[in-house]
């Protein structure tokens, strides 16, 4: 499987291992230039989603990116990717990525950013993940998922909240399951 | 390593390859987020005016800070005096997302650094070498930066910083496994450490540059040498054209490998920090903690 990792900005190395650990080929995405090689899977990093919106943007990468996702590309997702990702961020009005040119709006669900505080609400956790028990989830400044469409089936759950979601091609964490 | 501390090794991780830039209003700390930096640091004075002011420079008004805060939704540095135990507290009691422990404000220790493995809250310092690199994190500090000469606009001690790290990490890499305890005397290292970089080949936090950067080029001239990312102090908002120029500093750093794209990037940014050589400079900040 080829796997291409969005390298712009944030934990992209950390990503990058965690598919190579799963014998996945793996290529950066940081320019145009990336996307003319063969890509089974995306793989959104966490990070800051304001910085990879906006150099999203500025380096060309959103339209085409965008054409993929809709286009049924498989993604995998966490943290800064899902933001990316959700059709609404809740604070979006004081956000960067509220900007329709970097911000995918593909995923039926809304977020709130920094939903748990700031770096000291920052939390790791062991729950079940996709029928899994015994997983470890780290959640740093991490958004929560507050509303959900129906149809989008749900993978983890903290304190009642969604925190991993399946919809379609697109698989999204609002934890990082790369660095545990 | 106890949890809080894995937390805010993370946290530095989701820095990663981003530049975070130094701010003394909300109005400048909005233009550094739209300009794409992935976080803030919080403070009165910039490291150029701290130089031209003189006198003792301590932690910013926390009143100021969460001016900041609020502002801004990336996560929001301030910094502290090296050893000043009471300002990490106080910086940790408003949720600071990360403290410098940092050189460019007056010492309250001349001797000791801040116990940092006693806060939750994470921590970032400088170093020029590798020993000093490994006593912070033995310390606690999750993350490191170089120290480079702040508030100059001269990249040259931020070069020699990265590279003195850099090659002392490839040189206990190379040692034989009986050698590293000789190699943590030499260090004034801890043995765990020096063997963890011993069988990683890197440190065991991220590790940003700072101290000088003022252009895009700079900036990519740090990731080539090693930086995981880059902090900018005065060279922004010191410059004529501060959104753009952050803006292109981001850039740079998400493609430093990209010549014809940093070339673009360097284009009619306007003036550039003026600066000073770091020769001709009495404050020698670098030297202030060690």
């Amino acid at each position: 499987m080829n796997v291409g990792v969005l390298s712009v900005q944030g934990a992209f190395a950390e990503m990058a291992a965690y598919w190579r650990r799963r014998g996945a080929e793996v290529f950066e995405i940081r320019q145009r230039v990336d996307l003319s090689r063969k890509i089974d899977l995306l793989a959104l990093p966490g990070g800051e989603s304001t910085v990879q919106g906006k150099l999203l943007a500025d380096l060309g990468l959103f339209a085409p990116l965008k054409e993929r996702i809709d286009g049924g590309l498989h993604v995998f997702a966490v943290c800064a990717g899902l933001i990316l990702l959700a059709e609404k961020i809740e604070d979006a009005e004081r956000c960067a990525e509220a900007r329709p040119s970097c911000w995918f709006g593909v995923l039926p669900v809304a977020v709130r950013r920094n939903a748990y505080g700031r770096q000291l609400g920052s939390f790791k956790t062991v729950g079940t993940f996709d029928g899994r028990p015994g997983v470890p989830m780290t959640f740093i400044r991490a958004p929560a998922i507050t509303v959900i469409s129906p149809q989008v089936e749900v993978l983890s759950v903290f304190n009642g909240q969604p925190t991993a979601v399946r919809w379609k091609n697109i698989t999204a964490f609002t934890w990082h399951p790369e660095l545990n | 390593m106890d949890d809080r501390q894995e937390l805010n090794r993370n946290l530095a991780q989701m820095l990663k390859g981003g530049v975070i830039m130094d701010v003394t209003t909300p109005e400048q700390a909005k233009i550094a987020e739209a300009a794409g930096a992935c976080a803030v640091m919080a403070l009165e004075r910039i490291p150029a005016d701290i130089r031209a002011a003189g006198g003792v420079s301590r932690m910013s008004d926390p009143a100021m800070i969460k001016g900041i805060q609020n502002a801004v939704s990336i996560p929001v540095m301030a910094k502290c005096r090296i050893g000043h135990i009471a300002e990490a507290r106080i910086l940790e009691a408003i949720e600071i997302d990360y403290i410098d422990e940092s050189e460019v404000l007056s010492p309250a220790d001349d001797v000791r650094h801040i116990d940092k493995s006693k806060f939750a809250v994470p921590f970032v310092c400088g170093a020029r070498d590798l020993g000093e690199a490994l006593r912070r994190i033995g310390e606690g500090a999750t993350m490191i930066r170089t120290k480079g000469e702040p508030g100059t606009g001269d990249v040259v001690q931020a070069v020699r910083h990265m590279r003195k790290m850099q090659s002392e990490i490839r040189r206990v890499a190379s040692l034989r496994e009986d050698e590293l305890y000789e190699a943590a005397k030499e260090l004034s290292a801890p043995l765990d450490l020096v063997k963890f970089v011993h069988g990683n080949g890197r440190l065991p936090v991220v590790n940003f540059a700072a101290g000088g950067v003022a252009t895009p080029a700079d900036a990519a001239l740090m990731m080539e040498l090693g930086a995981e990312g880059v902090f900018v102090g005065s060279g922004i908002f010191k410059s004529g054209d501060p959104a753009r120029r952050a803006a292109a500093i981001v850039q740079a750093v998400a493609n430093w490998q990209d010549a014809k794209l940093l070339a673009k990037l360097s284009e009619n940014l306007g003036p550039a920090m003026v600066g000073i050589n770091a020769d001709e400079i009495e404050t020698i900040m670098e030297e202030r903690g060690r």
